[in-house]
């Protein structure tokens, strides 16, 4: 094997990654896009699926294939299916349809406008892109240990109180829960025995 | 002559493709060579094991239920799913006209699809992998099936049945609830190995039985059951087939499906079955390891000079390529017996089944995993298997070196439930012996019935 011949490779691997880049990312930004114009709830769900997928495909092409299938398994497997879930309970048609107000329109636009200069300020000012990671040295840094070692170690404190912070959510989350069926049950009722008696008298004069 | 630079490669985490090439290759040239070992290798194989497991299945609940099942087409009605194929192509493709039209059209493609995906992830054989540098393998092929349950959800919510929007509401729930046991029951295996690469988790399995991650304590062995019947829900096969439970919900979530759309689903349930047992055989069982440790051996001894070697690895890989297919195919039996064999609970029952057994159970085995890992010494950590290169240091039953590195308990207790294990297994294997022998006169009873003593 030559020096040329591993430069070719490497500049032919860098317009490909860089194709696959730009693949992944018009996927994510168009289906953004989708789930934003979209009015149908469930296809807003699918759009934010294919959203998701092309985010996942992006940490991939940075060596985090980890990120990628917590995201999938996360956001994926868990909140798009509890909203599908809670379209499903909920909605009385299968093509609920959503409607936003005026206002809503004007305070999401100018809420989105404020995110989207922040975030462009923040990548111009970063260092993005300075430092070249080649696919060969990559592979070893990410690998998931050291970012177990990460969270368990530098990052403990943050860690924690995150922890602590979804164990009260979900700790409300069964109050309220709770709290709702204690009004709705209200003095107990044998609904069964007279229904089956009412079943039985029905029947017999049917037959 | 690539086959001798393909053997020649010390570096085991590089792909096939690399090997063969002799050279670090580009993307582009990955991306072609991924595309075309999908397009011939995995999509064929895919399609073939799914055709085999239903005759299979067909076969096997029609010996349960004494009667033939398919076998007119075919030697045994072998080609008996091939020709259900072609009547299922050549059928009209029905859409209901209140359907939502392209999520309907969608669905069946997003349930099938990212089951390739999981494919890359599995290690059939030493050198046999996709993609052996995957450092996440095993929640890799978990998001991969995540996503194929989203598609499940949308053909039922699309088709507007009611039939198939109580199926989907079913998978949703089910897989919601069923995820954390099956991940929990993961973790534990994998903080027992160490790895969650599944190559690297092959190497680390080759010593012979004993060294198997399933019987490495008692809480893996626990854990790798919890993982089966997890794995039963996820790909929604009996007893937790409430998705498509036939018989109130006429066919679930593809009720209005006919035609390939309606094949896809099955493609996809086979080839998740696959999956789910590959990751069970790559994680527990051994991988692509024969129990007396043979294969890890031989590959130790022929990798030390691999250009001499070259048909032997070649052969060796193959042979561990069969034994893990074997071994996929032998939980993929159980899938299909128990599936035969135990009714279907209601909705309630499931998910009490999940949240107040499973997840319990599978939080305490966790706990008992890491408190082992913490307490008794790994026989990883008593030097005789180095992280880098796993193979490099062992050899199968030297038993001497466990006493001396300080790992005796550790060996004791792999012997202790390799043993319950190799026993369990082998009564199991003498039951459905048993069954089958008698079998034979159950249906010479039934064909020629003597009157019943009364």
């Amino acid at each position: 094997m030559t020096a040329t011949a591993m430069t070719l490779a490497n500049s032919s691997g860098e317009t490909a990654s860089a194709a696959l880049f730009y693949l992944f990312a018009g996927v994510a930004a168009v289906s953004a896009l989708g789930v934003v114009m979209c009015r149908n709830i469930v296809r807003m769900a699918v759009w934010l699926l294919f959203a998701l997928v092309g985010v996942a495909g992006l940490y991939v092409l940075m060596q985090s294939e980890f990120l990628a299938a917590v995201q999938l398994v996360i956001y994926v497997g868990g909140t798009l299916v509890l909203i599908l879930f809670g379209v499903m309970l909920t909605s009385t048609s299968p093509f609920a349809h959503f409607e936003a107000k005026r206002s809503e329109v004007i305070v999401a636009v100018s809420l989105a406008a404020v995110l989207f200069g922040a975030l462009v300020m923040a990548i111009r000012s970063g260092d993005f892109g300075k430092e070249h990671v080649s696919s060969g040295e990559s592979a070893s840094r990410y690998r998931v240990d050291a970012l177990g070692q990460a969270l368990l170690g530098d990052y403990l404190v943050p860690f924690e109180l995150a922890s602590v912070l979804l164990l009260v959510v979900m700790i409300g989350a069964a109050y309220l829960a709770k709290a709702r069926r204690r009004e709705d049950e209200g003095p107990p009722v044998v609904r069964g025995a007279g229904s089956v008696s009412e079943l039985t008298t029905r029947a017999k004069r049917w037959s | 002559m690539s086959i001798m630079i393909l053997l020649a490669a010390s570096d085991w985490h590089r792909t096939f493709f690399e090997i063969v090439a002799g050279r670090p290759v580009g993307v582009g040239e990955r991306i072609v060579y991924g595309l075309g070992v999908i397009a011939f290798v995995f999509v064929p194989a895919v399609l073939v094991f799914a055709m085999f497991a239903i005759w299979w299945e067909r076969r096997v609940s029609g010996r349960m239920q004494s009667r033939m099942g398919p076998n007119r087409v075919g030697p045994n009605g072998l080609l008996q799913s091939l020709a259900d194929g072609i009547k299922l192509i050549l059928k009209e493709d029905l859409r209901p006209r209140a359907a939502d039209s392209l999520l309907f059209r969608l669905a069946p493609y997003v349930v099938f699809a990212p089951v390739f995906a999981a494919f890359l992830a599995l290690p059939f054989g030493p050198n046999l992998t996709f993609e052996p540098g995957l450092n996440s393998g095993v929640f890799w092929v978990l998001a991969v099936l995540g996503v194929e349950v989203l598609g499940v959800i949308l053909a039922g919510w699309s088709s507007n049945n009611k039939w198939a929007v109580y199926g989907a509401m079913r998978e949703a729930c089910q897989m919601v609830s069923y995820e954390i046991p099956l991940g929990l029951s993961i973790v534990v295996g994998v903080l027992a190995a160490g790895t969650m690469n599944l190559v690297d988790l092959g190497f680390q399995q080759g010593g012979g039985i004993h060294t198997w991650v399933v019987f490495r304590n008692p809480f893996v062995f626990l854990a790798s059951l919890v993982y089966f019947v997890a794995s039963l829900a996820s790909t929604k096969r009996a007893p937790f087939d409430l998705p498509e439970s036939e018989s109130e919900l006429v066919a679930g979530y593809h009720t209005e499906y006919s035609g390939m759309r309606f094949a896809f689903f099955f493609f996809a349930e086979y080839a998740a079955m696959f999956v789910v047992g590959g990751v069970q055989v790559a994680l527990f069982l051994g991988g692509w390891n024969d129990p007396l440790g043979v294969i890890g051996y031989q590959y130790e001894r022929l990798m030390r000079d691999p250009a001499a070697h070259a048909v032997g690895l070649v052969m060796l890989n193959l042979g561990a390529c069969a034994v893990f297919v074997l071994k996929v195919l032998v939980i993929v039996f159980v899938q299909i017996w128990l599936r035969w064999t135990l009714p279907r609970p209601r909705i309630d029952q499931v998910l009490y089944a999940c949240v107040k057994v499973l997840l319990p159970a599978s939080c305490v085995l966790l706990l008992g995993g890491a408190l082992w890992g913490l307490l008794i010494p790994a026989w990883h950590r008593a030097g005789l298997v180095t992280n880098a290169v796993p193979w490099a240091d062992y050899q199968p039953f030297r038993w001497g070196e466990w006493a001396r590195g300080g790992a005796s308990a550790a060996l004791a207790v792999q012997v202790v439930l390799a043993a319950i294990g190799v026993g369990a297994a082998m009564l199991v294997a003498g039951w459905v012996f048993y069954s089958y022998a008698t079998g034979r006169t159950l249906r010479q009873r039934l064909t020629r019935p003597e009157p019943i003593p009364t």
